[in-house]
């Protein structure tokens, strides 16, 4: 979706300020956000996918003025009514169901250092070969779906260069909306800097972002 | 932001949704156990062992677990060497993708609408915001992390070193060296 989370590219958010000694955590609600997010995550009733989905959801307008944890607790709690984890009246009231049955957590003190040491791989092994290899020219697609991508608006059109290949991972754009994994190659494709922001780039710059082959045409 | 959160979590452990004690081992993990020391011990081994270096390059997240480090926002790494003809920086321009089990999470300002915009439009500018100048005849690499590939930057082992050892390397590397918006001084 187009929204103000696809920011590369864009002027006017003023300077980077580095905090020196930056704490981990700026306040212990900013540790339970974290927390809660992963936790709640272990119900595996979302997807990576569909939570940067729910992530980028929030309207453009809040998105860009709310602290970071703040947006993750805002798409947290949208995402555990969603897949009905909790209800609308609990959240609002802040008190269970009476009659609802309690659950069992799935992710316990014990099982967090294993949890968090074996990650979730998104590679997959799939019999589809690859379209295109290293030196391969290509162009990113100038698709502008409405619902979740990792395409960024501003390598759209452009034309690139395969500098290698990733094996197949889960596909972001169908995944993230219970639409299957459709594993599929992901490629590293370079762009010149000149080819994507004109005559303000330095004519070496380069960058590279890591593509789905459904994002890509061979030019 | 604090009574909503606590209300959430209270709201989730009496419906048995989440362990409170598995939250607290979390955060643990991530304030004290999980953080940009790992990173600088990975540079420091690749600055000190040359065949460490060329495995780190070749099959990174294997050479990585050698040394420990594995698992969340790290299962397929990357690594870029910084050289005398390249600088290569990190950026994820549509969220906060970062390889937690090197770097940890991520600081504020690599998750700011400022750091995101800029650094693929104008990476000098954000580079000399940061203190550091590139030459001319120098390519700025920028990566950005659009997928689950997760980028580290092994930076230039500054002059004069020779004599360290591998521990004295490793406090010499920074976070901010390993995104690559720095380099590593002596």
């Amino acid at each position: 979706m187009n929204s103000v989370h696809d920011m590369g590219g864009m002027d006017g958010m003023g300077r980077i300020a580095p905090e020196a000694d930056e704490p981990v955590f700026h306040g212990a609600w900013e540790a339970r956000a974290l927390a809660l997010t992963l936790a709640a995550g272990a119900w595996r009733k979302w997807s990576i996918d569909a939570a940067r989905h729910a992530r980028e959801s929030i309207p453009g307008p809040d998105y860009l003025t709310m602290s970071y944890y703040r947006i993750w607790i805002t798409a947290l709690e949208a995402q555990l009514v969603d897949s009905g984890l909790v209800t609308a009246e609990e959240l609002t009231s802040g008190a269970p169901d009476p009659a609802a049955t309690k659950a069992s957590p799935p992710l316990t003190a014990e099982r967090v250092a294993g949890a968090l040491s074996r990650g979730g791989p998104s590679s997959r092994q799939t019999a589809r070969g690859f379209l295109f290899q290293p030196g391969d020219v290509v162009v990113a697609r100038n698709r502008h779906p409405a619902g979740h991508t990792r395409l960024p608006r501003y390598v759209r059109g452009r034309v690139g260069v395969v500098e290698r290949t990733h094996g197949s991972h889960v596909f972001p754009d169908t995944n993230a909306h219970g639409l299957g994994e459709n594993p599929q190659p992901l490629y590293t494709v370079r762009f010149t800097a000149r080819e994507l922001w004109g005559e303000r780039a330095h004519p070496r710059d380069t960058v590279r972002l890591d593509l789905w082959e459904d994002y890509l045409d061979l030019v | 932001m604090t009574l909503r959160v606590q209300a959430l979590e209270s709201l989730l452990v009496e419906k048995g949704l989440v362990d409170p004690a598995a939250l607290d081992a979390i955060i643990e993990t991530y304030e004290h156990k999980v953080g940009p020391r790992n990173g600088a011990r990975v540079v420091a081994r690749a600055w000190s062992d040359p065949a460490y270096k060329t495995r780190l390059l070749a099959e990174p997240v294997a050479a990585i677990a050698e040394l420990g480090f594995e698992g969340r926002q790290g299962e397929h790494m990357v690594v870029v060497e910084n050289t005398p003809q390249v600088h290569n920086l990190v950026v994820c321009t549509l969220c906060s993708c970062y390889p937690w089990p090197l770097l940890g999470l991520p600081p504020v300002w690599y998750k700011s609408a400022p750091y995101r915009s800029r650094a693929v439009i104008d990476p000098r500018g954000v580079l000399a915001e940061f203190g550091t100048v590139v030459g001319e005849d120098v390519e700025v690499r920028v990566w950005d992390s659009t997928a689950e590939v997760r980028y580290l930057v092994l930076p230039e082992r500054p002059a004069g070193t020779d004599g360290l050892s591998e521990d004295a390397l490793a406090d010499l590397v920074t976070r901010d060296a390993m995104i690559g918006v720095t380099r590593v001084n002596p």
